[in-house]
């Protein structure tokens, strides 16, 4: 089969991004939060220290790489429990039909009339700042799109013969549901997931950067790119790493989402 | 065609009702309040003071008061009193308005400015150099943070070229609005290219244009008179529901770049836990997004009577 070039530059950007996210500890050269040196503040990048140094003489290059984890751990946790929203939601709701549908129906229609940043900003400011408060902002402001489309993955599949014949075998509901239909709503669902794993990524760097995300001196990508605002005269760079870092993830997230529709999504294409 | 458009407007109701009630009931559970939260803060605020605060605000009675109390006071267009400045929430958002809407106006011009010809001119040479350049210019604006490219902005076009200001709202003229214009409307931007491409493409292979062809018609004819005018259905429909989001999109933006509009009032007011600014402030974006959704809605049936809804 031939690899099309949004798939394999897409699953190459996120390799690198994982492997990034698992080994940053052994990846960086110092601890990112402990081994500040006014001595060393804001060098520019070179041998000792690839990326530079930031306003406390920490170092950008090993910064970069634990915040990968926080960033990253967002995106996929927060992106997991919209996924699993979406989906129980979206399947129950189709195969069931009535009132629940109906109610299913309205809390979508509602989640998508609010901005979802605005949602999260709003969630963010009853829980407070913090990573367990921007997993549960941002995993609760974006499975409306995984609803949608599994309800009617779940609508169009729950009158085929093979779910009568389950039906007629005695299976229970959610069996039916689990066996018969979420494997056949897989495709767009693990291809909104992966776009929308980049729209929390930017949601979380968003947050952070206004200082709603995590707090520091933990380095996440969002809140080394606000601390870095302020130096953006005397040290650009700081602000050119962690943005690289956040762009080139979310560019490989995006490619491999389009790259996994085009495959799991056939007639998609025609549409774009 | 009235009846479609008042059923529309009414569809509004109850889910203007819905987003104040769910607004309310999230700022109804706070642990603590504005109150209690300025002594927390170490304000050193005496607990009387602190008593009479709660009862002067209101923040001491039931529920369900407080949510009577509110709608009674959102159906008279009353947002309530700011709990920091002590004006009304409606005068301070009413001063951001023009900024905000400014702003998303302009992003969504630089967006129509741009990325219509783009992917317009794309899709007419579908496979060539300049189709491969959109896709990348596409795909990256769709994955580019706007606080890192405002930062790359403002560091390359105000701080070393010094042809735009780094922050701030000035008079308000292009001068001060043109970097935040592009930082928010670069997405809008790339996804208003890929969406024109997509569209042209779809109808550049469809019957009736190859029957066009196939009876003599020149091309500019075809392209004018039928690729154009049926691609604009879904080209506006992107623009409207872009639109509509770029009010919430534009905090982070707004914020960067020190404009005076809604969204750094709402960020502002989340780190004061000023409740009723930031309940009006959600709810004005949330209703600016509903009105436009709702234009969109209405728009789509006017320019395709094809379309039904049921």
């Amino acid at each position: 089969m031939k690899i099309r070039a949004n798939l394999a530059i897409g699953g190459a950007l996120c390799a690198l991004a994982l492997v990034v996210g698992v080994f940053g500890p052994w990846l960086a050269h110092t601890d990112p939060i402990m081994d500040a040196n006014l001595m060393n503040a804001e060098l520019p990048p070179g041998k000792e220290f690839w990326f530079g140094t930031d306003q406390q003489g920490r170092d950008i290059w090993s910064r970069v790489m634990y915040g990968a984890q926080i960033s990253l751990t967002v995106g996929v946790v927060s992106q997991l429990i919209n996924t699993f929203i979406g989906t129980a939601l979206g399947v129950t709701a189709g195969y069931w039909g009535g009132w629940w549908d109906d109610f299913v129906n309205g809390l979508t229609n509602l989640m998508l009339a609010i901005p979802s940043l605005i949602f999260a900003l709003a969630i963010m400011a009853i829980l407070g700042p913090g990573l367990t408060s921007l997993l549960i902002a941002l995993g609760l402001t974006n499975w409306s799109y995984t609803c949608r489309i599994s309800r009617a993955q779940a609508l169009a599949v729950k009158s085929q013969g093979y779910v009568q014949a389950a039906r007629v075998l005695g299976y229970g509901d959610f069996r039916i549901m689990f066996t018969q239909i979420l494997p056949n709503t897989l495709g767009p669902i693990i291809v909104i997931a992966t776009l929308g794993m980049g729209g929390t990524i930017l949601a979380e760097a968003a947050l952070s950067f206004l200082g709603l995300g995590v707090r520091p001196p933990s380095p996440s990508w969002g809140s080394m790119l606000s601390d870095a605002r302020e130096t953006i005269t005397t040290a650009p760079w700081l602000s050119l790493f962690p943005g690289m870092a956040i762009f080139l993830t979310v560019l490989g997230l995006n490619l491999l989402g389009d790259g996994l529709r085009d495959i799991l999504d056939p007639q998609s294409r025609s549409r774009r | 065609m009235t009846g479609f458009v008042i059923r529309r407007l009414l569809q509004m109701v109850p889910m203007l009702a819905a987003i104040a009630l769910l607004i309310f009931v999230l700022f109804s559970v706070i642990p603590g309040s504005f109150a209690t939260g300025q002594q927390d803060e170490g304000l050193g605020l005496d607990m009387a003071v602190v008593a009479r605060m709660r009862l002067e605000l209101g923040l001491d009675d039931p529920l369900y008061v407080r949510f009577g109390k509110y709608v009674t006071q959102l159906a008279t267009l009353d947002l309530g009193i700011s709990f920091r400045s002590r004006q009304p929430v409606v005068d301070m958002i009413a001063a951001r308005l023009w900024p905000s809407l400014m702003l998303t106006m302009a992003a969504m011009g630089f967006a129509i400015v741009i990325g219509l010809p783009l992917g317009f001119v794309a899709a007419l040479r579908p496979g060539s150099m300049v189709d491969l350049g959109l896709m990348v210019i596409a795909v990256s604006g769709l994955s580019l943070p706007k606080f890192w490219l405002g930062i790359l902005l403002m560091y390359l076009f105000a701080l070393t070229l010094g042809w735009f200001p780094s922050f701030g709202y000035g008079e308000g003229g292009l001068y001060h609005l043109t970097l935040p214009a592009i930082a928010l409307g670069v997405s809008p931007m790339a996804l208003l290219a890929r969406t024109t491409r997509a569209a042209v493409l779809d109808i550049m292979n469809a019957d009736f244009v190859r029957t066009a062809r196939s009876k003599g018609m020149n091309e500019y004819r075809v392209v004018v008179w039928h690729v154009l005018r049926n691609a604009l259905v879904l080209v506006l429909t992107t623009i409207g529901l872009q639109f509509g989001s770029l009010l919430g999109q534009g905090v982070v933006v707004e914020k960067l770049f020190a404009w005076p509009g809604i969204g750094s009032l709402l960020v502002d007011s989340v780190f004061q836990r000023d409740i009723p600014a930031v309940q009006g402030c959600i709810l004005v974006i949330t209703l600016f997004f509903l009105v436009i959704n709702t234009s969109v809605d209405i728009a789509y049936k006017i320019i395709d009577p094809r379309i039904r809804y049921t």
